[in-house]
């Protein structure tokens, strides 16, 4: 059965018909062709998939596409404005923080949740938040230093 | 002139905008009109003859196409997937190589094994379609441990494999002495300390982040195949297609590995998956595209490591090492898989020196059929594998004779004035500071202060240990006439061409393959140092066999040491032909014109041309020199190395153990590695970081795990422990470099440092934190169950 979904996409209204079996992060890759959110599990693990649901950073492959009726939903094409990068993308590519980049745009919207929710995180506070988003490149390291940096960016812009 | 992006910069990629702002575009991300979607049928069982395969439940259901089966397969006369590496046995007979169809004929040999492919509309109508299919299996008993496979009654997986055994393999190089065996059994017998340990290297789940994908194109009105496929080495793949499975003429075959996900070795093979879909795509005429669930790449993928291997040192009574004998059993898994074979022999016996100056080594390897998923190269292949059993039993020594780890290694060590060393089994090392390495390992751990840091923890209640170890390893497959020999059925140079244009901007077509290796931005770095254009002015273009004209990809950290190589040949046949150019433009004798900062200069004086200024000249040859030169300015080389590079390094653990919950957690890691030149420190920096998570998932975290019969346990992210943000910690990484005298960049390769010299260092840590209660060994991994089970076991006295 189809359900009619309406909801704000990276600022945008749109609307589309879905399965009532169709999750979130098919719709966003099938039929909006945001391809730059991942599916890299199916048990809710890995988090390559994560987007924005109302300023929330939500697992796309775990939540269905019915469910986002009249919410404001935000993937990683819409986190830089007018070209310019984000201040964590900004810190991912300065810090070496990608290596295949299949992880990256869920591991920056996790991020970016953290850094709303905690804008000077400690090094074992971005660890624990990031717990669930896997990256098998990097070992982490350089993503931590990124996200520390990018926090003390933001700081900045905000003093 | 390279814009300050030049060899040593440490640049930001020049890849990572499509990445960062979700503009990559990887398989799955493509999609073409009219395409349909794979699904496989798999077998639930690990051995069982298939009686019979019913589709028409199937075949009625909507938006069904077709479903395939082995007997179509047969039907149109697809081969079996290829093993790509020969190995001989003890006794010259070649290793059995049983046919491995892409979709099972008459049995299935493990769980997952593909039976069935159903093509639909959509994916969610091939996947319950697939559900529809009957497959009528008679189950027959399995196996999954190759010891256990090896056993006298176990259950023969292969007609041809009398006992399981797929080779019973001895190492034994031409230039090592014939009497090698006597020579260590002897050396054995007259030891003054003879140490002995029985190791698991235990099986690992590559899990690159991107489940494998492939989709496949046939225009049956040119006769052209596009196939989009998760690889590390397109071109590889295509000449497997072409001359062993699909059969099909190459120049009717375009192989595209766009933006891929990792690798670690697990996308290097031609897997059943891509050949099914290729094949479907022939048949049906529209393009067939297929996308791994993670569950399928658990099942699917070749899987790494799974050795069980007794390992005896003979030491003299000043500790001196005089001998080292191997046995290794090699669970390769139900079939052979592209190296299968050749991992657990070829590239793990050759490094069984270390950096050790043992002179006498035997190794003998079994390499053992099992129902389960084929094991072939993980980062490291082979590599790991030795350092393991070297490096702990080193340490074992050490222990038991109540030595410092550093000073029986340091007693031992290949010495900087005996390069190049020519070890007993095989290899010519031609440089490395050991000592140095090892003194650099120690400084940034800050060795001195560790019974401070030991008594700190002993107060919280943890127990603190520390932990070495010091690897070396082969980098840069491979000289091709020395891997023929060693049974490989390809050659393993690299090939690259510089183009440049009229504008004298630059494009470089590179046969390796760049997924998360940083070859945009490493290689570019290369041509603007060469050059002197501008790090901007550069483009690197791989992963496309339409527009690459050949490679051997990217795999055993050779991408720099033999792609990088042939770049720099081919930038030197670019500068040879300017220099002509320049002669003529100056009036001037080709012997005079120096090549720098990207001018062509008349030696001596002011005289000079700029390099853009000789491109253009090339493409628009009004005054040029036509009766002598070609126009254009486009040059492609092979390069073919005269031997492997040798990295080396040294690391250094510190754990700290909660003995109440058997919980190991990492204090520091300290890693001093020794890679030659270096082209981008914080590229080299970010591949040790991952190659140490991965070492350490295996040291602590991760095991591939099987019920004995072979039903697959650990088949998904909730079972297998993968290394997560809270799992690890910042490591401290130094470099030292003695340049490799191999490839002209003098460059070694860092790609698999990290997972290869990690898990010594740990369990050798963590067996010294718990020595003092009694604990003498522990296999990897080293988990809180394990830890606990260990700690009383000793407590017990068992």
């Amino acid at each position: 059965m189809d359900v009619q979904v309406s909801f704000t996409l990276n600022g945008k209204t749109v609307s589309a018909a879905a399965s009532s079996a169709t999750l979130l992060v098919d719709l966003l890759r099938n039929r909006f062709g945001l391809t730059g959110t991942h599916v890299g599990c199916d048990t809710s693990q890995c988090g390559a998939c994560v987007v924005h649901v109302d300023g929330a950073s939500v697992k796309s492959c775990t939540m269905l596409a019915a469910q986002v009726d009249g919410c404001a939903v935000d993937t990683i094409e819409g986190l830089s404005g007018d070209g310019e990068l984000h201040p964590l993308q900004q810190a991912f590519h300065e810090h070496h923080a990608l290596q295949c980049g299949f992880c990256t745009p869920g591991m920056i919207m996790s991020a970016a949740d953290l850094l709303k929710r905690n804008p000077r995180p400690s090094e074992l506070e971005v660890r624990d938040w990031l717990e669930g988003n896997m990256c098998r490149c990097t070992g982490y390291h350089n993503i931590v230093k990124a996200v520390r940096a990018a926090a003390g960016a933001m700081g900045e812009e905000g003093s | 002139m390279s814009g300050g992006m030049g060899i040593g910069a440490s640049a930001p990629r020049s890849e990572d905008r499509r990445f960062i702002t979700g503009r990559g575009r990887y398989v799955d991300d493509i999609n073409l009109r009219s395409q349909q979607y794979a699904w496989f049928v798999r077998s639930p069982h690990p051995h069982a003859e298939l009686r019979g395969i019913d589709a028409g439940q199937a075949l009625g259901m909507p938006g069904v196409t077709a479903v395939l089966t082995g007997a179509d397969l047969e039907a149109d006369g697809i081969g079996p997937l290829p093993v790509a590496w020969g190995i001989t046995s003890v006794d010259g007979s070649p290793a059995v190589e049983p046919e491995f169809p892409a979709l099972a004929t008459g049995r299935v040999r493990y769980v997952g094994n593909p039976v069935a492919v159903v093509i639909a509309e959509t994916r969610a109508a091939a996947r319950d379609a697939a559900e529809a299919v009957n497959v009528h299996y008679e189950e027959l008993d399995s196996v999954s441990n190759a010891v256990a496979a090896m056993e006298e009654g176990a259950p023969r997986i292969h007609e041809a494999a009398e006992g399981n055994l797929c080779f019973n393999w001895e190492w034994l190089p031409s230039v090592m002495a014939p009497d090698a065996k006597a020579n260590t059994e002897k050396a054995l017998k007259e030891a003054a300390h003879l140490v002995s340990l029985e190791l698991v290297n235990n099986r690992l789940v590559p899990n690159a982040m991107e489940p494998r994908a492939s989709l496949a194109d046939f225009n049956s009105a040119t006769g052209q195949l596009t196939l989009y496929t998760t690889s590390q080495n397109p071109h590889v793949n295509r000449l497997l297609l072409c001359t062993a499975t699909l059969r099909m003429p190459e120049h009717k075959v375009r192989v595209v590995a766009p933006d891929v996900g990792g690798g670690f070795g697990s996308k290097i093979y031609h897997y059943a998956e891509e050949l099914a879909v290729c094949w479907a795509s022939r048949r049906l005429g529209v393009p067939v595209k297929w996308t791994a669930e993670r569950s399928e790449s658990f099942l699917g993928d070749a899987q790494g490591r799974d050795h069980l291997t007794r390992v005896e040192l003979a030491l003299d009574a000043e500790a001196r090492f005089t001998a080292l004998r191997v046995d290794t059993i090699a669970n390769l898994g139900s079939y052979v898989s592209t190296f299968g074979a050749a991992i657990p022999t070829v590239f793990y016996a050759p490094m069984l020196a270390g950096v050790y100056k043992t002179p006498n080594i035997y190794v003998t390897v079994k390499g053992v059929f099992t129902n389960t998923t084929p094991t072939d190269a993980y980062r490291g292949a082979g590599r790991p594998e030795a350092c393991y059993l070297i490096e702990r039993i080193v340490d074992e020594a050490a222990a038991q004779l109540g030595m410092d780890p550093a000073e029986i290694r340091r007693r031992n060590f290949i010495q900087p004035d005996e390069f190049p060393y020519q070890s007993p089994v095989g290899q010519l090392y031609d440089s490395g500071e050991f000592e140095g390495c090892l003194d650099l390992a120690m400084e940034i751990n800050g060795y001195a202060g560790f019974d401070e840091r030991r008594k700190q923890s002993e107060a919280r209640g943890r127990l603190r240990g520390r932990g070495m170890s010091f690897y070396i390893e082969a980098c840069g497959a491979a000289p091709s006439q020395a891997a023929g020999q060693l049974g490989a059925r390809a050659g393993l140079y690299e090939v690259a061409t510089v183009r440049v244009h009229p504008t004298g901007v630059v494009q470089v077509m590179t046969g390796t393959h760049s997924h998360g290796q940083s070859h945009e931005t490493t290689f570019a770095q290369i041509v603007a140092d060469r050059l002197g254009v501008d790090f901007s002015n550069v483009e690197i273009v791989h992963g496309d066999t339409g527009e690459v004209p050949f490679g051997m990809g990217t795999y055993a950290s050779r991408s720099l040491a033999v792609g990088g190589s042939a770049l720099v040949k081919a930038l030197d046949k670019v500068v040879d032909k300017g220099r002509k150019i320049a002669a003529h433009l100056l009036e001037a004798a080709a012997g005079d014109i120096e090549f720098g900062d990207g001018q062509f200069r008349v030696a001596g004086t002011d005289r000079q041309v700029a390099f853009g200024d000789v491109a253009l000249a090339a493409y628009v040859p009004h005054n040029y020199p036509l009766q002598e030169l070609e126009p254009g300015l486009e040059e492609t080389s092979f390069f073919d190395p005269e031997n492997f590079t040798f990295p080396s390094g040294c690391y250094i653990c510190e754990v700290e153990v909660d003995p109440e919950t058997g919980v190991v957690e990492i204090r520091d890691f300290a890693a001093a590695d020794d890679f030659g030149n270096i082209i981008n420190p914080m590229v080299v920096e970010g591949q040790v970081h991952g190659g140490l998570a991965q070492g350490i998932g295996q040291a602590l975290m991760e095991h591939c795990r099987y019920t004995p019969e072979g039903q697959l346990l650990t088949g998904s992210y909730m079972d297998y422990c993968m290394p997560r943000a809270d799992d690890l910690p910042s490591f401290k990484v130094a470099t030292r470099c003695t340049p490799t005298s191999f490839n002209p960049l003098g460059v070694k390769g860092c790609g698999e440092a990290g997972a290869i010299g990690a898990p010594p260092a740990i369990i050798n840590a963590v067996l010294d934190a718990l020595r003092p209660l009694g604990v003498r060994h522990i296999d990897m991994p080293a988990t809180p169950n394990a830890v606990w089970w260990a700690i009383e076991a000793a407590r017990s006295g068992e």
